[in-house]
């Protein structure tokens, strides 16, 4: 593991403040500047607001390089806070979906390091994943490639109450489990009798309400979500939302997502962190970044989203 | 029909039909035109038929289906061509000329194992004739006009050697070289970044004004569609459910499923009105 020295120069980002200095402890610093816990600058991190309980979720200064290439994550700060929906806002290779996988678990950090609850995150530590896999599910980008076709939708979405023993073995455990299923898919507008059908027999919106069930079976704290509704038409994407709002708003799910879709963004996430090149640029509030964004790479992104024209 | 002299439509696509091979209409009673130099809408969602509609007016539809009707290419001085049925020999003859297209993936637009100047230079020496340097030239040409840096460098090298902004641009220019009086662009921006599309839109339009080309452009996304084109055609399971200026359609849609389409695109649009909370 290569450690990052402290003091190496990092791309200037015009037009915001600069780095914050890598050596510093983070919570050490709180807000001096005045909007410091609304938005605050590349790599640096505020305190949360409850300084008692650590964010769920943190990435601290990490980064990530692919064997003998050039870093895919450089210096990233930031804290998944709970009951603070965040987004992961970039364009392709901003190393957005890298940074999703070291919140995972699924890499770990090359600098730096990712947190889940305040300990480091160690995908050795077989008791701590699986507090882990409780707390944090997720959701892909392509439902018709995330679902297994040769099982029963009942089956797919038991799979995270199975594989981490949250139902008995044998026929106690079953029923229960189809309860819990039934549940689940209720929540997501699916009717009952989908649990017996298979995945080729539902549509792409919703494809992606039983991946969200099979992701929210377990009453996970936080929904990790890679572009949860880039692959599906308009309408159907508007309801998907509605559909991740509710779940947010009613079983206080905390909704981590990736997106370049600022629109789904600003619907689903109060906290948001620009990626620019495996760097976070800008973070803060949602509405403060994408409503009076201050990096220029963020102002590029706002500005290239293609608008309907004014109501008359 | 009746069509007054010369200045009939360049495009004329009267009761299109697509079946498949499984004898399912894809594709019915499709009517429209596009007068030459003006731009048209197709906007649908995933399975409305958008495509087909492209590839049925290339005479490109895949082995198995099966157009119906009529599509007719009228460009001035080489004569009406009537696409449906028509022989693959008449068809070379209009393809590139009359009409051309830009596919969403550029990837499977380019040959990967041929280098970039190379593919751009077959259809500029069909279309003009040229060899040698002059046929060099006239590609570095093609790459400047769509602002391609360093189009020495892009030439040489193999589409996936460049960004996919980049092999979209090459393939605008492919689709420029034959100068048509019609250009399609089907979904051409979608598979881009939002900051790139953004730029390949702009050049789109920049480069359908200055050589007075029609287009038709093809998209699911309301918002780039009415940002570059002036009427607007909804396509719903293959059948037009609603057409007029891209201002009405947006702003007083009056087919239920086009009701649907724009408050779904206004719900979204509006998330970003941060000034308006």
């Amino acid at each position: 593991m290569t450690q990052r020295p402290p003091d190496v120069p990092f791309s200037a980002v015009p037009g915001s403040a600069p780095d914050a200095p890598s050596s510093a402890v983070p919570a050490a610093t709180p807000g001096s500047a005045p909007d410091a816990t609304a938005r605050s600058g590349a790599g640096a991190v505020e305190p949360g607001p409850g300084a008692a309980a650590p964010p769920i979720l943190e990435a601290r200064e990490a980064g990530f390089a692919y064997r003998g290439g050039a870093p895919a994550l450089s210096d990233v700060s930031v804290q998944v806070l709970a009951g603070r929906s965040t987004a992961l806002v970039g364009e392709s290779g901003a190393g957005k979906t890298t940074l999703l996988r070291l919140l995972l678990g699924l890499a770990r950090p090359t600098s730096g390091r990712v947190l889940f609850d305040g300990a480091p995150l160690s995908p050795r530590d077989r008791a701590q994943m699986r507090a882990f896999r409780r707390s944090v599910q997720m959701v892909f980008q392509d439902p018709y490639s995330s679902l297994d076709p040769r099982q029963r939708v009942g089956r797919i979405v038991a799979e995270p109450l199975r594989s981490l023993g949250l139902v008995p073995p044998g026929r106690r455990g079953a029923s229960a489990a189809e309860l819990r299923v039934a549940a689940a898919l209720e929540a997501v507008g699916l009717p009952p009798d989908a649990a017996h059908r298979y995945p080729h027999e539902f549509s792409g919106g919703q494809r992606q309400r039983i991946a969200i069930a099979r992701a929210t079976v377990c009453e996970p704290r936080v929904l990790l979500a890679d572009e949860p509704v880039s692959a599906l038409d308009v309408s159907t994407r508007v309801r998907v939302i509605d559909l991740l709002a509710e779940l947010r708003d009613s079983n206080g799910l905390t909704i981590v997502m990736v997106s370049h879709d600022l629109a789904v963004v600003a619907l689903l996430c109060e906290y948001t962190a620009v990626l620019e090149r495996g760097r976070v640029v800008e973070q803060g509030e949602t509405a403060a970044v994408l409503g009076s964004p201050r990096h220029p790479y963020t102002r590029r992104l706002i500005d290239s989203v293609p608008r309907l024209p004014a109501r008359p | 029909m009746t069509r007054p002299g010369a200045t009939g439509p360049l495009l004329d696509v009267t009761g299109l039909g697509v079946r498949s091979a499984g004898g399912h209409d894809l594709v019915s009673g499709l009517t429209f035109g596009i007068e030459p130099g003006s731009r048209l809408g197709l906007i649908g969602e995933s399975g409305s038929g958008k495509s087909l509609t492209a590839l049925a007016i290339m005479g490109l539809l895949p082995p198995g289906m099966a157009a119906s009707g009529s599509i007719v290419l009228d460009v001035p001085g080489a004569g009406p061509a009537q696409i449906v049925g028509a022989a693959e020999r008449r068809l070379r003859g209009v393809r590139g000329r009359a009409a051309s297209v830009v596919f969403q993936e550029p990837l499977t637009a380019l040959d990967p194992l041929m280098k970039v100047g190379r593919q751009l230079a077959e259809p500029i020496r069909r279309r003009r004739g040229l060899r040698g340097a002059a046929l060099r030239a006239a590609v570095a040409d093609a790459l400047a006009e769509v602002r391609l840096p360093e189009p020495g460098r892009i030439a040489r090298a193999y589409p996936h050697e460049i960004s996919g902004g980049q092999r979209q641009r090459v393939a605008i220019a492919m689709a420029l070289a034959c100068e048509p009086a019609l250009l399609i662009a089907d979904e051409p921006t979608t598979a881009l970044d939002v900051t790139v599309q953004a730029e390949v839109l702009a050049l789109l339009d920049g480069l359908v004004a200055a050589r007075g080309m029609a287009l038709l452009f093809i998209s699911h996304d309301l918002a780039v569609v009415s940002g570059i084109t002036d009427r607007i055609l909804v396509l719903k399971d293959g059948r037009a459910v609603e057409s007029g200026t891209a201002r009405q359609v947006v702003n007083a849609p009056s087919h239920p499923y086009t009701r649907a389409l724009v408050a779904g695109a206004r719900h979204l649009d509006s998330a970003l009105d941060w000034k308006a909370r």
